[in-house]
C-alpha cells in the first residue's frame, strides 16, 4: 500500500524531471516537419545527426573545446594538488595558529564571492592577464578553495594517527608520508574534488565573460550563448551543442558514481 | 587500508638512517612539525592575502572612491552609498527583484526537494534510478539548461505553451518576453535543479537511527508524528544548512537570469523593462558595462552586510528550532 502510493507519487514526478532532458536530445535529431507536429514527436525518426556538424563547424565549436579543455584540466591539477596540500597541514601537523586560521578558512566559506569580484578584476587587470586564461587558472593553484581543503581535511582526520606514527618512528619525514602513505589512502575523496573542480570550471560563465573578451579564447559555455544570441542559430542546432556541452557532465558522473559509492564504503570500514 | 601501510613501509625505512641522524642534530620535534605545517598550509595563506583579504579590502576602499578602472581612484566618501540608498530606483529595482526571486525559489526549492528525498527513503525498489533521474537536471551546465529552458518556454515554438493549449485550451503567457512572468520562468528552472538539495536531505534521512522511528512507535506514534517529531528534528541542521546556503547563493545568482535578461553578446541585462535586473547583474552592468568600478564595489559591499545580516539572523533563529545532536530536546 505504501509502495504503491509511493510510486504514484515518483513515476509522475520523475517523468516531469526527465522530459526535458528527452526534448533537448529529441529537438537536436528531429528535422525540421517533426519539430512542429502534434503529438510532439519524443521519439524522432529519421535521425538527423547532421545539426551537431552543421552547428560544431558555424559556432567554432572545436576552438571552444580546446580551450575549454586546457583550462578545466590545468584548473583542476591546481585545485587537486594543492587542495591536498593544505588540508593535510591541517589535518595532521600543529602548529601555532592552526585552530584560528581554519576558523578562518570556515569563514571565507560563508563569504559572498561577488564582494571581491571587481578588486579581483582590477588585480588581474594591473597584472596585464585580461584576455587570458591566467585569471581562470592560476587561482585555482592557491590551496582550491576553502570547501575542497574543509572537504579533504575531514577525509584526512579519518585515517588512524598510528599509520603516520609508525612512518614518522621510521624516519619518515611530514612530505614523505604525505605523499606516500596519505595521498594514496584519500584517493576516494580525491576523486571527489577532482569531479567537483572539473565540473566549476567547465560550468563557469562568469568568469570567463569576465575575463575573456576576443572569441578565439572563448570557452564552451561563452561559445554556446554567442551561438544561442544568433539569430540565424535553429533551435535544433542549439539543442545539438548544449547536448553536446552537457554529455561529458553525465559521463563523468555515471563513471565516477561506481567509483565514489566503493570510495564511501571503503572509508566506512577503516580502521 | 593494510595494503597501503604495506607500500609505505619500505619507502619508510629505506630513509630511517638518515632520519635518525637528522633528528639528533635537528631542534625539538615540535618546532620541525610547525615548520612543515605552515609549508603546507603556505599556497592557502598566500591565496587568502592575494585573492580574499586583499580584494575585500581594496573593494571598500574602492566603494568609497570614483573609479574607472583606468585613472587613478577619486576619493568621494560615502557618496557611493547615498547614491544607491537615496537616488537610484534601480537600485531599488533590482532589490526587489532579487528578493522576489529569493522568496519565490528557495524555500518551494527546500520543500520540493525534501519531499522527493522522503518519498526516495520509503525503501521503493528502483531508488537507485528514481535518485539518479531526479539528481540528473541538477548538473546539467546552467549555460545548456538555459538554452533548453528558453526552447521549452518560447512563445511561439515552445512545447510548454503547446501543450497548454492542446491540452487544456489555455493561451499560455509569454513566459520569457514579458516582465511579469520572466521571474516565474526563472523559479521555474532553478526547482528543475532541486535534485542536489535533494541528495543532502536524503544523506541526512539515512542518519536517522531506525531505532528512534521504533520508540516512537511503541509509544503511539502515527506516521504524521514520526515525521513531525523525529524527522524533522533529526535532519532539521541539514534542511537549515541548505536552507542559508539557498539563500546566499540566490541572492547572488547570475548565470541564468544574465542568460535570459541579455540578448546580445556583451550587453547590459536586464529582461523585459528590467524584470530581470538583479542585485549581480546591477553590479555587473554598473562595473563591467559602464565603468563604474566604485559604485558597483559599494553595490557588492551593500549585498556583503545584507548577507552577513542574514546569516547571523538565521543563526539566531535557527536556536530555536534547529535540533543539534548532543543538546537538550525542548
Amino acid at each position: 500500500m505504501r509502495l504503491v502510493l509511493a510510486y504514484l507519487l515518483l513515476v509522475p514526478l520523475a517523468l516531469i524531471f526527465v522530459t526535458p532532458l528527452l526534448w533537448l536530445i529529441s529537438t537536436a535529431l528531429k528535422d525540421d516537419a517533426q519539430m512542429g507536429a502534434w503529438p510532439p514527436v519524443l521519439f524522432p525518426s529519421p535521425l538527423r545527426w547532421d545539426h551537431f556538424y552543421t552547428a560544431w563547424t558555424a559556432g567554432n565549436f572545436g576552438l571552444y573545446l580546446r580551450n575549454t579543455v586546457l583550462i578545466t584540466v590545468l584548473a583542476s591539477v591546481g585545485q587537486v594538488g594543492t587542495s591536498s596540500l593544505v588540508a593535510f597541514g591541517f589535518a595532521r601537523l600543529r602548529f601555532p595558529g592552526r585552530d584560528a586560521l581554519f576558523a578562518i578558512l570556515l569563514a571565507t566559506l560563508m563569504l559572498p564571492g561577488v564582494v571581491t569580484l571587481i578588486p579581483t578584476f582590477v588585480l588581474f587587470k594591473q597584472l596585464g592577464w585580461l584576455n587570458s586564461f591566467k585569471p581562470l587558472i592560476v587561482p585555482a593553484y592557491f590551496g582550491g578553495g576553502p570547501f575542497f581543503i574543509f572537504l579533504l581535511r575531514q577525509f584526512y582526520k579519518t585515517l588512524p594517527q598510528e599509520l603516520a606514527e609508525a612512518a614518522h618512528i621510521d624516519g619518515a619525514s611530514n612530505y614523505r608520508i604525505y605523499w606516500q602513505v596519505m595521498l594514496p589512502l584519500i584517493k576516494p575523496a580525491l576523486s571527489t574534488v577532482a569531479i567537483w573542480a572539473f565540473m566549476g570550471s567547465w560550468n563557469d560563465f562568469m568568469a570567463p565573460l569576465i575575463y575573456l573578451s576576443s572569441p578565439e579564447k572563448f570557452t564552451l559555455t561563452l561559445g554556446l550563448r554567442l551561438f544561442m544570441t544568433n539569430t540565424q542559430t535553429r533551435f535544433q542546432e542549439m539543442m545539438a551543442m548544449a547536448l553536446l556541452m552537457t554529455l561529458p557532465v553525465i559521463v563523468v558522473f555515471f563513471a565516477f558514481q561506481q567509483y565514489f559509492i566503493q570510495g564511501v564504503v571503503m572509508s566506512g570500514i577503516k580502521a | 587500508m593494510g595494503q597501503a601501510s604495506a607500500q609505505a613501509q619500505p619507502a619508510a625505512s629505506a630513509q630511517s638512517t638518515t632520519a635518525v641522524r637528522r633528528s639528533l642534530w635537528s631542534r625539538p620535534i615540535q618546532r620541525r612539525e610547525a615548520i612543515d605545517g605552515y609549508v603546507f598550509i603556505l599556497p592557502w595563506l598566500l591565496g587568502l592575502i592575494i585573492f580574499t583579504i586583499g580584494p575585500f579590502v581594496a573593494g571598500f576602499y574602492f566603494s568609497l572612491t570614483e573609479y574607472d578602472g583606468l585613472t587613478a581612484p577619486h576619493w568621494v566618501g560615502l557618496a557611493n552609498y547615498q547614491a544607491i540608498l537615496l537616488h537610484d530606483p534601480k537600485f531599488l529595482l533590482a532589490v526587489g527583484n532579487t528578493v522576489w526571486y529569493v522568496a519565490a525559489s528557495v524555500l518551494p526549492g527546500v520543500i520540493l526537494g525534501l519531499l522527493l528525498a522522503l518519498i526516495l527513503n520509503q525503501k521503493v525498489p528502483g531508488i537507485t534510478l528514481f535518485r539518479t533521474l531526479f539528481y540528473m537536471p541538477s548538473i546539467v551546465p546552467a549555460v545548456a539548461s538555459v538554452a533548453l529552458f528558453i526552447y521549452i518556454l518560447h512563445d511561439r515554438f515552445g512545447i510548454l505553451n503547446e501543450l497548454l493549449f492542446r491540452l487544456f485550451h489555455v493561451a499560455g503567457p509569454h513566459w520569457l518576453t514579458s516582465p511579469r512572468w520572466s521571474k516565474p520562468s526563472l523559479v521555474l528552472w532553478s526547482l528543475w535543479g532541486v535534485g542536489g538539495g535533494m541528495i543532502i536531505y536524503l544523506a541526512g534521512l539515512q542518519g536517522v537511527p531506525e531505532a528512534l522511528y521504533e520508540a516512537a512507535s511503541i509509544d503511539g506514534a502515527g506516521t504524521w508524528r514520526r515525521f513531525r517529531h523525529v524527522t524533522i528534528p533529526m535532519i532539521s541542521p541539514t534542511l537549515f544548512f541548505v536552507l542559508i546556503m539557498g539563500v546566499i547563493g540566490s541572492f547572488q545568482v547570475f548565470t541564468p537570469v544574465f542568460l535570459l535578461g541579455s540578448s546580445e553578446y556583451a550587453m547590459e541585462s536586464a529582461g523585459p523593462m528590467n524584470s530581470l535586473l538583479f542585485w549581480v547583474i546591477y553590479i555587473y552592468n554598473q562595473g563591467f558595462f559602464y565603468f563604474r568600478m566604485g559604485y558597483a564595489s559599494a553595490l557588492a559591499w551593500l549585498l556583503f552586510v545584507l548577507l552577513m545580516v542574514l546569516t547571523l539572523l538565521q543563526f539566531k533563529v535557527a536556536g530555536r528550532w534547529v535540533y543539534y545532536e548532543g543538546e537538550e530536546l525542548r
